[in-house]
Order: structure tokens, then C-alpha cells, then sequence
């Protein structure tokens, strides 16, 4: 066979996800897109304005907005959907953003519930969405290597990893009843190598907090926590000026940063090909208990 | 694009105990697909039970509760990449739900690695799983024989067990097979040679994975184009959304719009990335055509004088993975490709023993089944044999009570042209 039909993998990974976006676009009556302004949201952002062009992405974007994100990824996240003109639903959970939830004082695992579980499955009730799309990628986790690119939910918003649907091919059963719904991952096959190289690719667009760079910084329970608005020294810590950058971006008093010199997408790309240790190690919400984040998606949890 | 990585995609399958779940512990742990964090997750596991050394096949166990039970229970995919290919594993579990992983595991493969035990050789489970990769028309199996430090890395062991299931596999039609010796638990073979097997000069586990020839397995002959959606941004673009599932399309070829037969040009090959002169499998473009002709999702683009089946009634091979059995005259819903018709089962004609291979009258498939069955749809489904074309011979059934994914099959042959398979048992 000609050499000219071939296909790299990038390509290929592209050509699959493409598939599954419009996929969820045809099938389903309300599907909305997570965006939760991280790189692997930028991505399927850009996957999403392919899928569909020269048309515009036919349905929503939703952020899940804690009030302890970044201030740099709210900026930047407000920026894009002007220059894009995204349609775009934040939604807050102002009831238990006014009554004091914070992992300090009510423990990660239930600031999490509260502000990302509930307050996600309370968006998409909200919104009627019979289809959320999402960022997650099996190599992440362990639950997340066997659930399906097209995963079921019950009106609950809940997983069951027992009870899971066959998917074959690229055959995905999209059939819901009313109050159902399913969670669609488009990136199940990504590794966080290939994000990186696909963004670098692409030239698109990331938040600043991923590339090195001097930031003011507190140590606390084996995290690097940004000196900013959410995270102030408690007795005994120092505020420290280290080169750091975010592997992954969450929520500001739980994300913790690395100490790296990448400032660039290839000191990225060289960095992470070269990582000893998974994205997810500086992202406190997953080490609270064993199987942690299986618990949490069997209760809804993206 | 040339020299760039591609993509392989295999399923990897063994019976208990057979070192499946070590060989891929090695195979991430060696190559770096596996991370510090989640190793030492796993070590303070083995502290946790007792155990001195470190279980790479830990690695590769999933969900909680299936670690605590000690069992799996569902397909995992796994990753790792070399500097020649990204590799994606379908991780089949040994025993809980067998066939219903397997096939589910084996229908995006290219490859097929089959793990048996060097002491205990060719198996019934081995057939099994032979037998559901040629199902499956996988295009490569590599045969592991694993554990050769257990019998002392004898050459003639391996010799033995290599020419007893070359005699069992030339009953198949499978087309390419390769068989190797290997110890996962040492490392031998696996991305290192080791020193134990001289004797073998054959590629070692990785080197094979990096060099399966699988750019002749895509059809690039048949241009298959199942619309998934029309894009209308404005009146004057009218695009139809899909993946090219085979073959090739130009700027200016002729197509034909199927089921309605309606004759166009491609006027142009539509990427968010600029304009195309040619695209091919499996790339997603958007295709505009020089006249205008009312098309919608699940028709399909082909090209005039290459033209799929068209039928309503035809003879698949079902794997039931339901634990409400598939009865003669059951109703469910078919998708294939892009389409979803509502279908019946007009008549059961066997059910295939897997262990044996032999066939059996049977009215119903139960669960983890596999069987020959006439099925008729409600229109006319555009379809090539499955052998020809993964994408346009593959379908699912849907339960439309429960809305679960009941049955996943594969077409043969137009009912009425019904070649007699050879009698395999």
C-alpha cells in the first residue's frame, strides 16, 4: 500500500474522537460539553469546534465552578468564550458557597461532593442534558481504564461498574430512558503524552499555570500550593518563590504543583515523556481513601 | 506524515494463571507506561498483605472491589508507547463473563496475543480464544508460551506445544500466526531477550509489537461513507459529516447516495484544517457534493461501481452477552454503521459449542452463546461482509425494553446464499 495513506496516531486519535462528538451530536436531544478549562478540555474543545465545522459546536459548554478555581483559569476561560464565541453555562453552587464549604473545614472528600458531584448533577438536571461529553482519559486511574467511552448513568447520576454496557466496534448504544443519562469521553484512548503533543501540534491554547514559572508558593501536607487569594500561610509555613508548574489544574487549596523547569511545550512534553509519576499524585482528592475515585463515581462524580 | 508514530491496537487474551496480567506489568513497567505513584500504590499493597515481592501484575488489576475479591471483571485498556508505535491494550479478563469480554476486547484489534502456560501447552480455553479471534477476523495472532523458566526453558517443550497448535489452528482461517516462547515473570523475551533462549531466534515480545505489518490490514478499496450528521451553518454549505470507515475519496469522483441510489460528484473534501484533494480511511472529514440531493443520517456514500449489499434479510453470527436469552422471533433494535432499524430474529439455525466447535440445534442463545441466526430488518441495511469490511459487517442489538446492548454480531452472507461452513469440530 502507498506510504500516502498512512495514518499517525495523533491522526488517528483525532479521526476517533471527532467520530464520538458527532456521534453525541446526532443522537442524543441535549448533550452539553464539560469544560472545566483544563489542558484535556482544550483539547476537546478543539475537537469539537473540527467535529462541527464550518459550523459552530450545536450545544453547550458547562463549568463546573467551585469559587476556588484559579483566578488565572477563570480569566482565561471568560477570554476564550468572547473570542470564540462560546455558548457557555457556569454554574456555582451559591447554596453551600455561602454556608462555608472548604475542604479546611469539611474534609476534601465532602467539599468535593458538594461542590463538584452535587453541583454537576444538579447542572445537568437544571439543564435537561441527556449527554455530557468530558475530558476524562482511561490511562488516568484505575476506575477510569474500564468504564466506557460512552458510559451509563442512572437517573441518579451514578456508575455501575458491574453493569456496564458492552461496546463494540464503534457501535455505541446511546439509548436512555427519560432522567438518564450518559457521560461520553471522547479522549478515553489519550494519554496525557499525546494531549501534550496534540496541543503542541494544534498551538492551542492553555492556561499559564501549566508552563514553569517563579511563583510564590506554601508547602503543606507534601503539596505545593499557590500563594494566591484561596491559599494563605497557616502558623509555622513559609511563603516561599520556586519555579513550579501544574500537571493538572483543579481546585486552588487542592491542586498542587510541581517544581519544574518546562516553560515551554517541549520542556512539557520532554518532562512529562520522561515522568516517573502519574498526573494525578498532586491532586489530593484521589488519596483519601483506596479506590477513592471509583467511590466517588459510582456517586456521580465526572 | 511519514515516519511519524502510529497505532496498534491489541487484545490480549489467557486462561487463569497464566501470567497475562504479569506480562503486561512488565511490558508497562519496562517501557515506562506505568507511573512511580501507582507502583508504589501496589507496593504498600503487597506490605499490606504480607507479601515480599513486589506483584507486577498488580499493576494491571483495576477496581477495588475486584481486588479485594481477587478477580476481574471487565475489559481494561492500557497504554504505552515506544518511539516506533503508540500501542492501546484491551485487557480481556480470564474467566467471569469470558466471551462477552473477549469479543468485546478482540473487535478493535489488529492483534490478538494469545498467553498459554508452558507447562500445561494447548488448552481448551486456548482454542477458545483462538477460536474467537478468527470470529472476530482478527488479522495477527501471536501465540505466547509463557513460563519457560518453569520448564527449564527447554526448546523442545516449546517446539512441542508450537506444533501441536499450529496442527489445532490450521482448522481456522487465520492468517498470520506467530508462536513464542517466553518467561513474563523473569523478563525473558519480553522487552529484553534474556540469556536463557539462545535457541530462539525469533523477535522478542516487543520487537514484534513494533513491527506487525499493519498498514495492508485497512480496506483502502471499497469507499464506505456512512453519513453521521449534515452540517448546515448557513444555506449556502451543505456538508455531510462522517468517517471514511474503508478506501478512498477524491475531489470530483463519482458517488452514489444509498439506500435512495441518487448519483453526485464530491465537490469538495471539508476539514476544519483546510480543503482536501484526497482523504481516506479512517479520517473524519465533512464531503460536499455538486448537486443537490436530500440526504440524512445512516445513508450511506459510495462510489458507483463499488456498491455494498443491500438487503433486508441476512445471516449473521451472534455473540449473546444478555442474561435475557435471544430467542427465534425476538424483536430488538439493529444498529450498523449509522443506522438503527428495528429487526427480528426470523430463525435460529445452530449454536456453536466454542469448547468443541461443534454445532447444535437450539432454539435460544443464553448468555456468553454464540450462534447462527437469519435475521430480517424492517428496511433494507447496507452492509459487506464482515470479513471485507469490520465497519459495514458489524452490528449491535438493543434490547429496547431495558435499552441494554444485548447481542453484538456480524454478517456473513445475504439470506439465500448460504455457503455451507466447514464442519470445524
Amino acid at each position: 500500500m502507498s506510504d500516502g495513506y498512512k495514518i499517525s496516531y495523533l491522526d488517528n486519535l483525532e479521526s476517533e474522537s471527532i467520530y464520538i462528538m458527532r456521534e453525541v451530536a446526532a443522537e442524543f436531544e441535549k448533550p452539553v460539553l464539560l469544560y472545566s478549562v483544563g489542558k484535556d478540555s482544550s483539547v476537546l474543545l478543539r475537537l469539537a469546534q473540527k467535529a462541527f465545522y464550518p459550523g459552530k459546536i450545536p450545544f453547550p459548554l458547562l463549568h463546573v465552578d467551585t469559587s476556588y478555581k484559579f483566578t488565572e483559569m477563570i480569566e482565561f476561560r471568560d477570554n476564550l468564550a468572547q473570542r470564540e464565541g462560546l455558548n457557555l453555562i457556569v454554574h456555582r453552587s451559591e447554596n453551600y458557597i455561602k454556608k462555608g464549604m472548604h475542604p479546611s473545614k469539611y474534609g476534601r472528600d465532602k467539599c468535593c461532593k458538594f461542590l463538584k458531584t452535587q453541583a454537576l448533577l444538579d447542572s445537568l438536571s437544571e439543564g435537561k442534558f441527556d449527554a455530557a461529553i468530558g475530558g476524562a482519559r482511561r490511562e488516568e486511574e484505575k476506575s477510569r481504564a474500564k468504564e466506557r467511552i460512552f458510559s451509563f448513568r442512572d437517573k441518579f447520576g451514578a456508575w455501575d461498574p458491574k453493569n456496564q454496557r458492552p461496546e463494540l466496534w464503534s457501535l455505541f448504544n446511546t439509548n436512555v430512558d427519560p432522567g438518564e443519562s450518559v457521560r461520553v469521553f471522547p479522549l478515553s484512548n489519550w494519554t496525557e503524552l499525546d494531549i501534550w503533543n496534540y496541543i503542541k501540534r494544534e498551538e492551542i491554547d492553555i492556561v499559564p499555570l501549566y508552563f514553569a514559572k517563579k511563583r510564590k508558593i506554601i508547602r503543606r501536607d507534601g503539596l505545593i500550593l499557590l500563594n494566591d487569594e484561596f491559599n494563605d500561610p497557616r502558623e509555622g509555613e513559609k511563603v516561599e518563590e520556586e519555579m513550579v508548574r501544574f500537571r493538572t489544574l483543579g481546585c486552588s487549596p487542592c491542586s498542587g504543583a510541581v517544581e519544574s523547569q518546562a516553560s515551554d511545550l517541549d520542556g512539557i512534553i520532554a518532562e512529562v515523556a520522561a515522568a516517573l509519576k502519574s498526573e494525578r499524585e498532586n491532586r489530593a482528592i484521589d488519596y483519601e481513601s483506596e479506590g477513592s475515585m471509583e467511590t466517588k463515581k459510582k456517586e456521580g462524580y465526572f | 506524515m511519514k515516519g511519524e508514530k502510529d497505532l496498534l491496537r491489541f487484545v490480549t487474551a489467557g486462561s487463569i494463571d497464566d501470567g497475562k496480567s504479569t506480562l503486561i506489568g512488565r511490558l508497562l513497567y519496562e517501557s515506562k507506561g506505568i507511573y512511580k505513584d501507582q507502583l508504589s500504590s501496589i507496593e504498600e499493597f503487597a506490605e499490606k498483605k504480607g507479601e515480599k515481592e513486589v506483584d507486577l501484575s498488580l499493576l494491571v488489576d483495576g477496581l477495588k472491589s475486584e481486588r479485594e475479591q481477587g478477580i476481574t471483571i471487565d475489559v481494561a485498556y492500557r497504554y504505552f508507547s515506544t518511539d516506533r508505535r503508540k500501542f492501546i491494550i484491551a485487557d480481556s479478563p480470564g474467566h467471569v463473563q469470558y466471551t462477552r469480554n473477549m469479543v468485546t476486547a478482540a473487535s478493535t484489534a489488529n492483534l490478538a496475543v494469545i498467553l498459554l502456560d508452558a507447562r500445561k501447552g494447548v488448552l481448551e480455553q486456548t482454542k477458545r480464544h483462538s477460536f474467537i479471534t478468527t470470529l472476530l477476523d482478527i488479522p495477527h495472532i501471536l501465540v505466547v508460551v509463557n513460563k519457560m523458566d518453569l520448564v527449564d526453558y527447554s526448546k523442545d517443550i516449546f517446539e512441542k506445544i508450537k506444533e501441536d497448535y499450529l496442527e489445532f489452528s490450521s482448522r481456522l482461517n487465520i492468517h498470520d500466526i506467530q508462536v513464542m516462547p517466553m518467561s513474563a515473570l523473569k523478563g525473558d523475551m519480553v522487552t529484553r531477550r534474556g540469556d536463557k533462549m539462545d535457541w530462539y531466534e525469533g523477535r522478542t515480545f516487543l520487537q514484534f509489537l513494533e513491527n506487525v505489518n499493519i498498514v495492508s490490514d485497512r480496506n483502502l478499496i471499497d469507499f464506505r461513507f456512512p453519513v453521521q450528521t449534515v452540517i448546515r451553518p448557513d444555506l449556502d454549505f451543505r456538508g455531510y459529516a462522517g468517517r471514511i470507515e474503508s478506501g478512498v475519496i477524491s475531489k470530483g469522483n463519482d458517488i452514489a447516495v444509498l439506500p435512495s441510489g441518487k448519483k453526485s460528484r464530491v465537490k469538495s473534501i471539508v476539514t476544519y484544517d483546510g480543503e482536501l484533494e484526497e482523504a481516506y480511511a479512517p479520517q473524519s472529514v465533512i464531503l460536499t457534493l455538486e448537486d443537490e440531493i436530500d440526504i440524512s443520517r445512516g445513508d450511506m456514500l459510495i462510489r458507483q461501481r463499488n456498491v455494498p449489499d443491500l438487503a433486508d434479510e441476512f445471516e449473521a453470527e451472534i455473540c449473546w452477552m444478555d442474561e435475557v436469552p435471544l430467542e427465534e422471533g425476538g424483536r430488538y433494535l439493529l444498529k450498523q454503521t449509522t443506522n438503527t432499524v428495528p429487526a427480528i430474529i426470523k430463525e435460529m439455525r445452530y449454536k456453536i459449542d466454542i469448547n468443541t466447535l461443534h454445532r447444535k440445534e437450539d432454539k435460544e442463545l443464553g448468555l456468553n452463546d454464540i450462534g447462527r441466526v437469519i435475521i430480517k430488518t424492517q428496511r433494507p441495511v447496507m452492509y459487506d461482509p464482515y470479513e471485507r469490511n469490520h465497519a459495514t459487517g458489524s452490528f449491535v442489538l438493543i434490547d429496547e425494553l431495558s435499552n441494554t446492548t444485548a447481542g453484538a454480531g456480524i454478517i456473513w452472507y445475504p439470506s439465500g446464499k448460504l455457503p455451507e461452513t466447514e464442519n470445524t469440530g
